[in-house]
């Protein structure tokens, strides 16, 4: 079916080659305009003096990222030592990503590996099974979780009538209940890419290594990870990402003691007593750490192709 | 490729995994909908089937916010969807149809963008972007945030459609003295149909669904159907939002699956 589409750069199409800044120019526009244009303007306002009542004073300074790395003691005249507060909440929002990842790891893999081992004709549906629920809002996901996990909620309800527990578990308001919600978020994020890297395993690579007498768990160790690890990558950075940003998770799930970056720069703009330089600061840092893992895994990407071709 | 045994292939308790992951997706979606008809007014005791909470989002005391947040979510979806969705056709054609061009990974980057932005930068963007021109918030800025954000969505599956057309239908047209707009309106078009659907169903779930970008550039006074949710949700789960929130996913779901079976449709064999 994609007969021109696979042969790349060479015979492309070029019908509409003299029109084509006509039909690129509302895409450059809008998005240049209302997406790439708000990010160099954020850039600009992390630079900007904060003004009390939420917006900024048009005078450069370096007052929002100095809060954000340098505790200058109540009066800000004290010598400079670290300022944890800030740190500790995006260390704690990359340990939370790293902890929703490995879930989705655990889960997704085998998963993308059973669907993908489904004969042909039945794998689509498959698929579409697990993403499905992706595409149902993310607040009403989040509230679903939240309400099955509850204290009252239905599990605790069906473990105590199972005799398994005797008091409701807690699981709201902890590090794992985030980690959970994450997890629903982002799990088919895991599942399709691995899904699409096993599909193209050569399975007689399987074979022959159980005629070499390989067990199956060294097989799936030393020949199948190997060989799919573009997928898992891919997919490790497509959870681990939009988690470290997250804010409903953390919001709904975490409550205030397991605070994560989105809920701190949310902050920042909510009211009167917001900051919007340290609000756009703390952005920037955000988007610079996920741009250099972005950039990183574009890397590995262009490495595993230039090794298969 | 040879066929390799079954037993090589499959490995024990992934059968189980996969079933778990399943359920662990669908329970919470399955039990709010389940409680969604519960007649009592806790939400912990189960006491018998009602509708009595869908007439209450209808006709209850909170009604009258609903209605408006679900005219707001509604039309701002269809107008940012086919917005969108016309701007990603055009875009697509360039970069399908275009031929080569030093801009392509640019432009392919700047398409992206909102896919590789976190959501939260975005919305801290759009909100600085907006106050800084003096715009006042409210419906306009929402809907101009969305019809930006959604372009990514809409371009991919009508890009991937494309790009499974061969042109030679469109160069057989021209051949036979049909204009490049004639060709592009009654060969193309009427080929993409089931890519530009599908691409415009997934721009309307994404900006109905959104709640970060929303919630930041939204201003006073308009609530969108999620920034509504989130705001009762915020007093505790009450039954009235299990009711909104099934009507919500129910609607999700079946353009999901509209869209998934117009994309299946194959009508250029």
């Amino acid at each position: 079916m994609a007969a021109g589409a696979a042969s790349g750069g060479s015979a492309r199409a070029d019908t509409y080659k003299d029109a084509r800044g006509w039909l690129l120019l509302p895409s450059w526009a809008v998005l240049g305009i209302f997406v790439l244009g708000p990010v160099c303007m954020m850039l600009i306002y992390s630079f900007l003096t904060k003004e009390f009542r939420g917006g900024v004073i048009w005078e450069f300074s370096l007052a929002a990222y100095d809060q954000f790395f340098f505790d200058r003691g109540l009066f800000g005249d004290e010598p400079p030592s670290i300022e944890w507060t800030y740190i500790t909440i995006f260390w704690r929002s990359i340990w939370q990503a790293g902890a929703a990842t490995l879930l989705s790891l655990l889960i997704g893999f085998p998963t993308a590996y059973f669907i993908a081992t489904r004969p042909e004709n039945v794998r689509p549906v498959w698929v579409f099974l697990i993403t499905i629920p992706y595409w149902v809002n993310l607040l009403i996901r989040t509230v679903s979780m939240k309400f099955l996990l509850r204290d009252q909620g239905p599990l605790n309800d069906f473990l105590i009538g199972t005799g398994l527990i005797d008091s409701p578990i807690h699981i709201v308001n902890t590090n794992f209940a985030v980690q959970l919600g994450l997890f629903y978020s982002y799990l088919p994020f895991m599942v399709l890419p691995v899904y699409a890297a096993v599909e193209r395993y050569n399975f007689s690579l399987s074979e022959a290594a159980a005629d070499l007498y390989a067990s199956k768990w060294t097989t799936l160790r030393r020949i199948v990870l190997p060989a799919v690890k573009p997928g898992v990558v891919a997919g490790c950075i497509l959870v681990f990402v939009p988690s470290m940003g997250s804010f409903l998770a953390p919001d709904l799930l975490g409550g205030a003691k397991n605070f994560m970056i989105g809920s701190l720069i949310e902050e920042q703009f909510k009211g009167n007593a917001g900051n919007w330089p340290f609000g756009a600061a703390a952005s920037m840092i955000l988007l610079t750490m996920v741009l250099i893992i972005l950039m990183f895994s574009a890397r590995q990407q262009a490495k595993a192709d230039k090794t298969e071709g | 490729m040879a066929h390799v045994n079954d037993n090589i292939k499959a490995y024990k308790g992934f059968r189980s995994v996969t079933l778990l992951c399943l359920v662990v997706l669908y329970a919470p979606l399955v039990i709010v909908t389940i409680y969604s008809f519960n007649a009592s007014q806790s939400i912990t005791n189960w006491e018998g089937i009602s509708l009595r909470w869908y007439a209450d989002v209808f006709t209850g005391p909170e009604s009258e916010k609903f209605k408006v947040a679900a005219f707001n979510s509604f039309t701002i979806a269809i107008i940012a969807a086919t917005c969108s969705t016309a701007i990603a056709t055009l875009a697509a054609t360039a970069m399908v149809r275009g031929g080569n061009f030093k801009l392509r990974t640019v432009s392919f980057g700047l398409i992206s963008l909102p896919l590789m932005v976190p959501e939260i930068v975005t919305a801290v963007a759009t909100l600085i972007f907006f106050n800084s021109i003096g715009f006042t918030r409210g419906y306009m800025t929402i809907l101009v945030a969305h019809i930006a954000f959604c372009i990514p969505f809409a371009y991919l599956p009508i890009s991937a459609r494309m790009q499974g057309i061969e042109d030679s239908f469109e160069q057989a047209a021209m051949d036979l003295y049909a204009t490049r707009r004639q060709a592009f309106t009654k060969i193309l078009m009427p080929l993409m149909a089931p890519g530009i659907i599908s691409g415009f169903l997934l721009a309307f779930i994404v900006s109905l669904d959104d709640f970060i970008i929303t919630n930041f550039v939204k201003g006073a006074g308009i609530e969108t159907l999620p920034t509504a949710i989130f705001g009762s949700v915020k007093q505790g789960i009450k039954p009235n939002i299990m009711a909104i929130s099934t009507m919500l996913l129910s609607v999700s779901i079946v353009m999901v699956t509209i869209s998934y079976f117009v994309s299946k449709s194959d009508n250029t064999k």
